[in-house]
């Protein structure tokens, strides 16, 4: 049996990377990716655990995680196509009209 | 070293791998296919964690349904490359910074509190597959499972109002 710690390791180094990606992509659709990567990264945690303490409230949580995932890309991506729409572009570094 | 270990091993350096070709590649669309090969190592780790219902959900609805949204969206925008931007070669540094940081806590918390992490036994064979899942899920999470029924109708809501022209 693997360690759960190598686990837990590996998910801190995706969530890390995930984070890193949110930071210094500009193409909104990747900053997306690295969300999806943050969550996928709680979710191996998750499943290390439920391993662990051989408990599956933790698997249930990954579904419900998951849920939230499809959800926000779904709005997360509508965005996107309407603001590619009104500016032709969707560098996260030009959307400032709200800037003061 | 156990061949389970260096299975391991090899699937963690994909997965990294995969990773930092999602944050490094130009076009978005290898970003896109990187991001796949990642969901499906994690699915196989989900494999080996005893959590085989999962790994195929992980399969069908991360790697396939979400990623093929995502590629959709890509194609249709046509925006899958930009332009690197020379301006902002702070933001990288100070992101690659930031993230340093980021791990280094993590790990530091991880060294310090890391105590009484060892596998405690074997596990049934019905942990976590299609039986397991539906009765924990329909016994003790009904009500946040009716929940995301609702979430995911607003979901839906939301992308068809914000994508209709007026």
């Amino acid at each position: 049996m693997i360690p759960v710690s190598y686990y837990i390791i590996l998910s801190a180094i995706l969530f890390t990377l995930g984070a890193v990606c949110v930071l210094i992509r500009r193409n909104a659709i990747v900053v997306f990716m690295g969300i999806e990567l943050m969550l996928n990264s709680a979710n191996l945690a998750f499943v290390a655990f439920a391993n662990q303490y051989q408990m599956l409230s933790g698997q249930i949580f990954v579904f419900f995680v998951m849920t939230v995932a499809a959800a926000e890309v779904a709005v997360g991506l509508a965005l996107i196509v309407t603001i590619f729409k009104a500016k032709q572009s969707i560098d996260v570094d030009q959307m400032s009209s709200l800037k003061g | 070293m156990t061949a389970e270990l260096v299975f391991f091993i090899f699937l963690a350096l994909v997965a990294v791998g995969a990773a930092v070709g999602m944050l490094f590649s130009r076009n978005a669309i290898y970003a896109a296919l990187f991001l796949v090969l990642n969901f499906i190592t994690v699915a196989i780790f989900y494999l080996m964690l005893n959590a085989p219902f999962l790994a195929m959900a992980q399969v069908t609805v991360y790697a396939g349904a979400i990623m093929v949204l995502f590629l959709f969206v890509i194609m249709l925008l046509g925006t899958s490359k930009l332009k690197p931007n020379l301006e902002n070669r702070w933001q990288l540094i100070l992101a690659l910074v930031l993230g340093g940081g980021l791990l280094a806590e993590i790990s530091a918390l991880f060294i310090f509190q890391g105590r009484g992490l060892e596998v405690i036994g074997e596990i049934g064979s019905q942990f976590g597959g299609p039986q397991g899942i539906g009765l924990e899920l329909f016994q003790n999470y009904l009500l946040p499972f009716e929940v995301t029924s609702i979430l995911l109708l607003v979901g839906m809501i939301g992308a068809i109002v914000l994508t209709k022209d007026d």
